[in-house]
C-alpha cells in the first residue's frame, strides 16, 4: 500500500460527504474553548476558515503578511464564482458542475473531492448573500448569472468585475465579528517562517513580526495553511508582489508532500510586458474573449512592420489577418479554455508574428463587436441608413457599458486607446493548481497540519476553469475544513495548552533565526530582486507555457547554481531585528529557489501533456496536447529528503468511477 | 525622464523624519510610480543605503495597500486610480516630486512612507458585519430579494478598498467616507437592517475614539477616492446615526 | 461638552442646526434692514416693534444669542479636534486640487464674521441695551433710522462692513448647503437645493452690502 492515504469515504459519490459528516468525531462546545487553531493566510480560504472555526468556539489565531486580512490577493479575482444553483433553469446540477470541473482539469483531480465541491457550492452563495455580499441582481431583485469559458450553462455569480473583492470582504466581515468577540486574534504584518512539530503532530509555528523584526513562537493544536499559490516563482505573474510559497514550502520541508508542482495556469489575456522595469502583470478579464477576436498578421513582413511601428494594425486588410484561434478551433473559436488559448498565442509569437516591440503580444480586436452591437443599437433606435461611423460609435457605447473599467485600465497602463486600436495581450502566470498534498479531510501528510484553497493541490487537476478558484477557497474554508478538522481535534480535548518552551520550539526558532542572520550578514553584491528576476527568466523560458525534457534538465541545473549564487552573493541592508523589507523578500526568494527546482523535476518526470502542463514531445500532429492516461493518471506527491531535486515521488492513483475519461477537444 | 524626488525618510515611529532629496534619471514614462521607486531602491541598495520603505502589494489597484501623498495629493495627481496604477507619463521631464506618507494621528508612521492603518481595522471590527453563522443551511440566496438600485448602490459603497486616501486628502483627517461606505452597504441591504442601529452607533463611536477629525463636507475625499465612493454615503450615515441615536 | 455632543456627527448636526437658524435670522435681519432703503418710517416702525416686543426681546433674542455662541463654540471645538487629528502637517498639501477654498477655510471666514459681530454688537446692540435698560431714555419710536444711517458715515466702518459680508458670503457659500449634508439630506433634490443655497449665499450678503453702500453714498 502506498504511504498516501486519501481517506475517501466509501459509498456512492453523492452520499460520501453526507455519510462522512455523519460518522466523523465531533468536539463538544465546552471542549472547543480549550482548543487553539492557527490559520496562515486570510484570503478566501483562510479568512472563511478562521471565521467559521471561531464561530464554532475554537480559539483562532490568524496570520497574514499584509497590514489587514482584507488585503489578501483573493481580493483581485475579477470574474465570478461558480455554483450549481440552477437559478437560470438551464439544466445545471451538482453533477454537471462536477463533470465540467473534472473535464476542465484534464482528468487529473480526485472525483470525491470535486463532487463535494460541487455539492457545497450552492451553500456558499446562500452564506455570502446572508453576510451582505452585494452580488449583481436583476430588476426582479433576484441574483443574476453570467457564463464562463468551457461550460454550457450560466452558473457564475458575480459582483461586476470585483467578485473576489466582495467575497473576501464578506469573509473579512465574518472574521471581524469574531475578532470583536475575542475568538480570533489577528496577527497582521506577521509572516510564518516555520512549522513546529511535536511528537509527530503540527503544534505551532515560528513567525516574524514584520514591524519589529521580532521572532515569535505560537502554539496550537492544529495549523491550517491557507497561504495561496506560488505563481511568483516566475517573478512576473498576476499575483501580488508579496504572494509567496514560504508557508507551504516550510511545511513541505517538515514532511508534507508537495503535489503536482508543475501544474500552473497561464492566463491568455494579460497586458504584455513593457520593459525590464516591469514588476508585475495585469490581468484583463476572460470575459473580454466573448466579444474580442484574437489575431496576428498573416505575413511575417507585416508583423515586422507592426513591431517597428511602421504599420498601424487598423490599416492591415482583413484578408491579411490570421484569426488563428478561429482557424484552429472552429467550434470554440476565441472561447477555448485558458491553457489552449495561451499556447496558441505563444506558438504564433515564437514563429515571429508577435505584434509589439518585443514580439510578445497578439491583438484582441473589438472592431467587429463595435459594428455588430452598433448595428443592433441602430436597429432598435430606428436609425435610417446610418453611416459606418455612426454604427461604430453606437457599438463603442455598448462595449463601454460592458467592459468600460477594463478598457480604462488598459488605457492607463498602455497609454493606447483600445476603442481606436486593438488591444495587445499576452499570456501570464496566474494560478497554480499544484500545492500541498491533502487527503479527503484536507489534512496534509503531517498530522494536524491542514491545507486549504490554492495552497493545497486542489480540485482543479491540471487546469482550472474560470470562476472556480473562489468557489474552492470558500468551500474549503466555510464548509469542509470546519467539519473535518473536528475529527482530528476530537483527540485533543484533554491535551491542554501547548507549551512554547519545548526543545522543538527552541530548535525551530534557532533555525529560523540563523537563516535570517545568515541572509543579513551575507554582505554580497546583488539585490534580492536581481536573483528573483533571473529565477523568473529560467522558469518562464524553460518551464513555462511549453516545456521539453532538455530545457527542464538544464533548468534544474541552472536553478541549483542560481541558488548557490544567491546564498553567496545576495545583499541585504539592515538588520533582522527591525522592519526590513529586503529581508522579507530574501526569505521568500530563498524558498522559491528551492520550489523552482522541484517544479522543474516534476515537469520533467511527467512525460505527457495535460492541462496547463504542455510537453513539446507529447503532442498530436496538429500540435494539441497528448495525455498519457495509461502511465500518468495519478497525483505526483513529492516527499522532501534534503534537496529539492532528490525528492521522492509518491503516486496517488486517480480512479474515475462516475465519469468517462475522454480526450478534450475544442475543434 | 530625469526627476528630483523629495521623499520623507523616518527611521521608525519614535524618531523624527525629514524630506530627503534624491535625483533619479532614465525613468521610462511607461513605468508605474512604484516601479520608479523600485529603481530608486535598487540604486540605494547598490550604494549600501537603506531602501525607501513603502506599502504595496497587488499593484493592480484593488488590495488598497499602497498609499503615498504625491505632490500633496493621495495617490498622486491622476484620478480614480491608486498609486500603483499611476504612471510616470503624467509627470514631465525635470519635475520635482514630493512624496510623503498619509498623515493622520490615527495613521502613525511605521517607517518612511509606511503607515499603520489599524484604526480602520478597529472601526470595521466594531460592527462592520452581519451576525450570521456559517451553517450550510442558511436560507436560500434568492429568498432575500433586493431591489436592483439598492443592490447596485450597496455594491458601489462596498467597493471601498480601505486605502485611507479619504483620510489623507481631508484637511481634518476625517474617516467619515471610509466608515460611511461600510455603514451604507449594510444599510441598503435587508440583511443589514436588523443590526443597523447597533452598527452605526458602534462604528461611529470607534471612529471618534481613534482620533479622526470631523467632516467639513469639503468633498476632497470623494475626489481623491480611487474607487469614487460617493459623499452620499456620508449623508446616509449621518441619517442612520441620527435616527439610531433617537431610538 | 458632555452627553450626546461627544460624538462627531452630533456635533456637526448641532453646528448645522445652529447655522441654519442663523441663516434664517440673517434673512429676517436683511428684510428689516432693506426697509431702510425704501422708507425710513417702515424701518422705524419695525425696529421699534422688534426692540420693544416682549417675545422678541426675552424669548427669541436669548435663543439667537445662544445659537451664535453655540455655533461659535462648537466651531472652535471642532477646529481643535480637526487640528489634533493631524499633528504633523504635510510639507506639501494641494488642497485646491480637490476642494474649494471656502470649504477649507470655514474657521477663518467664521472668525472674521465673529469679529464683525463684535463690532456690530458694539455699534448697535450695546448702545441699544444701554439706551433702553441702563439709561432709561424716554420712548422714541423714530430714532432708529437716524442712528442706523449715522453709522455708515465713516468709510472705514463701511469698508469693514462690506468686507465682512464678503467673507460671510464665502462662509455661507459652503456652510449653508453643507449643513444639509451634515443632517443627512441627500436625495434627488440635493442638486436644486445646492443651487438655492449658493444663490442665497451670494444674494443676501450682496443685499447687505448694497444697503451699506446706499447709506454711505447718501451720507456723502
Amino acid at each position: 500500500m502506498s504511504v498516501l492515504e486519501s481517506k475517501v469515504p466509501a459509498g456512492p459519490l453523492e452520499e460520501k460527504w453526507k455519510n462522512h459528516k455523519n460518522n466523523i468525531n465531533l468536539v463538544n462546545p465546552a471542549n472547543k474553548r480549550n482548543i487553539d487553531v492557527i490559520v496562515i493566510g486570510t484570503g478566501l480560504a483562510g479568512g472563511s476558515a478562521a471565521a467559521t472555526l471561531a464561530e464554532l468556539g475554537y480559539n483562532v489565531k490568524t496570520f497574514c503578511y499584509q497590514d489587514s486580512p482584507r488585503r489578501a490577493h483573493s481580493i483581485a479575482a475579477q470574474g465570478g464564482i461558480n455554483a450549481a444553483k440552477n437559478y437560470q433553469g438551464d439544466g445545471d446540477s451538482d453533477y454537471r458542475l462536477f463533470y465540467d470541473t473534472i473535464k476542465g482539469g484534464d482528468y487529473r483531480s480526485r472525483e470525491s473531492n470535486v463532487y463535494r465541491l460541487a455539492e457545497v457550492s450552492g451553500n456558499i452563495i446562500d452564506q455570502c448573500v446572508a453576510q451582505g455580499v452585494p452580488f449583481a441582481r436583476e430588476y426582479g431583485g433576484l441574483l443574476d448569472n453570467r457564463s464562463f469559458g468551457g461550460v454550457l450553462v450560466s452558473r457564475t455569480f458575480y459582483a461586476k468585475g470585483q467578485t473576489g473583492q466582495q467575497l473576501l470582504l464578506g469573509a473579512y466581515s465574518a472574521m471581524n465579528r469574531q475578532i470583536n468577540r475575542g475568538k480570533i486574534k489577528s496577527y497582521t504584518r506577521h509572516e510564518m517562517l516555520d512549522l513546529v512539530i511535536v511528537d509527530g503532530k503540527a503544534r505551532g509555528i515560528i513567525a516574524r513580526d514584520l514591524v519589529s523584526g521580532e521572532i515569535e513562537r505560537h502554539s496550537a493544536h492544529a495549523v491550517v495553511i491557507a497561504s495561496g499559490g506560488y505563481g511568483n516563482v516566475f517573478y512576473l505573474s498576476t499575483n501580488a508582489m508579496g504572494s509567496n510559497v514560504t508557508a507551504s514550502w516550510k511545511v513541505h520541508k517538515k514532511g508534507a508532500f508537495f503535489a503536482n508542482p508543475c501544474f500552473t495556469q497561464i492566463h491568455p489575456t494579460c497586458i504584455p510586458v513593457s520593459g525590464d522595469h516591469q514588476s508585475k502583470l495585469t490581468l484583463m478579464s476572460e470575459s473580454l474573449r466573448n466579444d474580442g477576436r484574437i489575431w496576428v498578421p498573416k505575413k511575417l513582413e507585416d508583423a515586422k512592420a507592426i513591431q517597428e511601428g511602421r504599420l498601424k494594425p487598423t490599416d492591415l486588410k482583413e484578408e491579411d489577418r490570421d484569426y488563428y484561434l478561429e482557424r484552429r478551433y472552429p467550434a470554440f473559436g476565441n472561447l477555448v479554455p485558458r491553457d489552449v488559448a495561451s499556447r496558441a498565442a505563444k506558438e504564433r509569437c515564437d514563429a515571429g508574428y508577435g505584434v509589439n516591440k518585443t514580439g510578445e503580444a497578439v491583438f484582441l480586436d473589438f472592431s467587429a463587436a463595435f459594428m455588430r452591437y452598433g448595428q443592433e443599437a441602430a436597429n432598435t433606435q430606428h436609425l435610417k441608413n446610418p453611416s459606418d461611423e455612426q454604427i461604430r460609435d453606437l457599438g463603442k457605447k455598448v462595449i463601454e457599458s460592458k467592459y468600460g473599467n477594463l478598457f480604462q485600465m488598459y488605457e492607463k497602463i498602455v497609454d493606447q486607446n483600445p476603442y481606436e486600436t486593438p488591444m495587445m495581450i499576452y499570456p501570464a502566470v496566474h494560478y497554480t493548481m499544484g500545492g500541498i498534498w491533502v487527503d479527503y479531510n484536507l489534512e496534509t501528510t503531517i498530522p494536524g497540519c491542514f491545507a486549504t484553497g490554492e495552497a493545497n493541490f486542489s480540485d482543479h487537476g491540471a487546469n482550472r476553469l474560470g470562476a472556480s478558484a473562489l468557489m474552492q477557497g470558500l468551500a474549503d474554508g466555510y464548509f469542509v475544513l470546519p467539519y473535518t478538522i473536528g475529527n482530528y481535534l476530537a483527540d485533543d480535548i484533554r491535551t491542554g495548552p501547548i507549551p512554547t518552551d519545548s526543545p522543538e520550539f527552541d530548535e525551530a526558532e534557532n533555525a529560523v533565526r540563523s537563516q535570517l542572520e545568515k541572509l543579513c550578514n551575507n554582505k554580497g553584491t546583488k539585490s534580492v530582486d536581481h536573483f528573483h528576476k533571473r529565477l523568473g527568466k529560467i522558469m518562464w523560458n524553460k518551464a513555462g507555457m511549453s516545456r521539453n525534457a532538455e530545457d527542464l534538465k538544464s533548468a534544474v541545473e541552472e536553478i541549483k547554481a542560481l541558488r548557490e549564487e544567491f546564498w553567496k552573493d545576495v545583499k541585504i541592508p539592515g538588520e533582522v531585528n527591525e522592519l526590513n523589507t529586503e529581508l522579507e523578500k530574501a526569505a521568500r526568494v530563498a524558498d522559491f529557489l528551492e520550489l523552482g527546482e522541484l517544479f522543474a523535476v516534476d515537469a520533467l518526470h511527467r512525460n505527457e501533456s495535460c492541462g496547463g502542463h504542455f510537453r513539446e514531445e507529447y503532442q498530436t500532429d496538429e500540435g494539441e496536447a497528448l495525455r498519457d492516461d495509461e502511465n500518468f493518471m495519478y497525483v505526483a506527491a513529492w516527499e522532501y529528503t534534503g534537496k529539492p531535486s532528490e525528492a521522492v515521488l509518491h503516486k496517488e492513483d486517480l480512479n474515475y468511477e462516475y465519469i468517462e475519461v475522454k480526450t478534450r477537444s475544442y475543434k | 525622464m530625469n526627476l528630483t524626488l523629495k521623499i520623507w525618510r523616518q527611521k521608525n515611529a519614535t524618531t523624527k523624519g525629514k524630506l530627503q532629496t534624491y535625483p533619479i534619471s532614465d525613468i521610462s514614462p511607461d513605468m508605474s510610480f512604484l516601479e520608479m521607486l523600485d529603481v530608486l531602491n535598487e540604486e540605494l541598495i547598490d550604494k549600501g543605503e537603506d531602501p525607501v520603505v513603502f506599502d504595496h502589494d497587488c499593484r493592480e489597484g484593488i488590495c488598497g495597500t499602497c498609499s503615498l501623498q504625491i505632490n500633496g495629493e493621495p495617490h498622486g495627481p491622476d484620478r480614480a486610480i491608486t498609486t500603483c496604477q499611476l504612471h510616470m507619463r503624467v509627470f514631465k521631464d525635470g519635475d520635482t516630486i514630493t512624496i510623503e506618507p498619509f498623515r493622520a494621528a490615527a495613521f502613525p508612521v511605521i517607517k518612511d512612507l509606511m503607515v499603520d492603518r489599524d484604526s480602520f481595522e478597529r472601526i470595521q471590527q466594531a460592527g462592520g458585519y452581519v451576525s450570521v453563522n456559517t451553517s450550510g443551511n442558511t436560507q436560500d440566496a434568492n429568498s432575500i430579494p433586493v431591489q436592483k438600485d439598492n443592490a447596485d448602490n450597496a455594491f458601489d459603497a462596498a467597493t471601498c478598498i480601505g486605502c485611507g486616501a479619504c483620510v489623507a486628502a481631508c484637511k481634518n483627517a476625517s474617516a467619515m467616507l471610509f466608515t460611511s461606505a461600510k455603514v451604507s452597504q449594510f444599510a441598503l441591504l435587508p440583511q443589514g437592517k436588523v443590526e443597523a442601529t447597533r452598527r452605526v452607533l458602534a462604528m461611529v463611536e470607534q471612529m471618534d475614539k481613534e482620533g479622526f477629525g470631523n467632516c467639513t463636507n469639503t468633498g476632497a475625499c470623494e475626489i481623491e477616492c480611487p474607487k469614487g465612493i460617493s459623499l452620499d454615503n456620508i449623508a446616509r450615515m449621518n441619517r442612520e446615526y441620527l435616527s439610531a441615536s433617537m431610538e | 461638552m458632555g452627553g450626546i455632543l461627544n460624538s462627531s456627527i452630533a456635533r456637526k448636526v448641532a453646528m448645522a442646526l445652529s447655522g441654519l437658524f442663523l441663516v434664517l435670522f440673517l434673512l429676517q435681519h436683511f428684510i428689516i434692514n432693506f426697509t431702510s432703503v425704501l422708507s425710513a418710517e417702515s424701518f422705524n416702525e419695525i425696529s421699534h416693534f422688534m426692540g420693544t416686543n416682549f417675545i422678541v426681546q426675552f424669548l427669541i433674542q436669548p435663543i439667537l444669542i445662544f445659537g451664535v455662541i453655540l455655533h461659535f463654540v462648537l466651531g472652535i471645538v471642532l477646529e481643535y479636534r480637526n487640528r489634533s487629528a493631524r499633528p504633523i502637517n504635510y510639507v506639501r498639501f494641494n488642497g485646491s486640487a480637490n476642494s474649494s477654498w471656502m470649504s477649507r477655510n470655514m474657521i477663518y471666514t467664521g472668525l472674521v464674521v465673529l469679529a464683525f459681530l463684535g463690532l456690530h454688537f458694539y455699534d448697535f446692540w450695546v448702545p441699544e441695551i444701554v439706551h433702553k435698560y441702563v439709561e432709561s431714555h424716554p420712548e422714541d419710536p423714530t430714532r432708529y433710522y437716524h442712528e442706523t444711517v449715522a453709522k455708515f458715515e465713516s468709510p472705514v466702518r463701511t469698508g469693514l462692513y462690506v468686507l465682512s459680508f464678503i467673507l460671510l458670503s464665502l462662509h455661507l457659500y459652503h456652510g449653508f448647503s453643507s449643513s444639509f449634508q451634515s443632517m443627512g439630506w441627500a436625495n434627488k433634490y440635493a442638486k436644486g437645493l445646492r443651487g438655492f443655497t449658493v444663490a442665497y449665499a451670494i444674494l443676501i450678503p450682496l443685499g447687505f452690502i448694497f444697503i451699506a453702500l446706499y447709506h454711505y453714498f447718501n451720507n456723502v
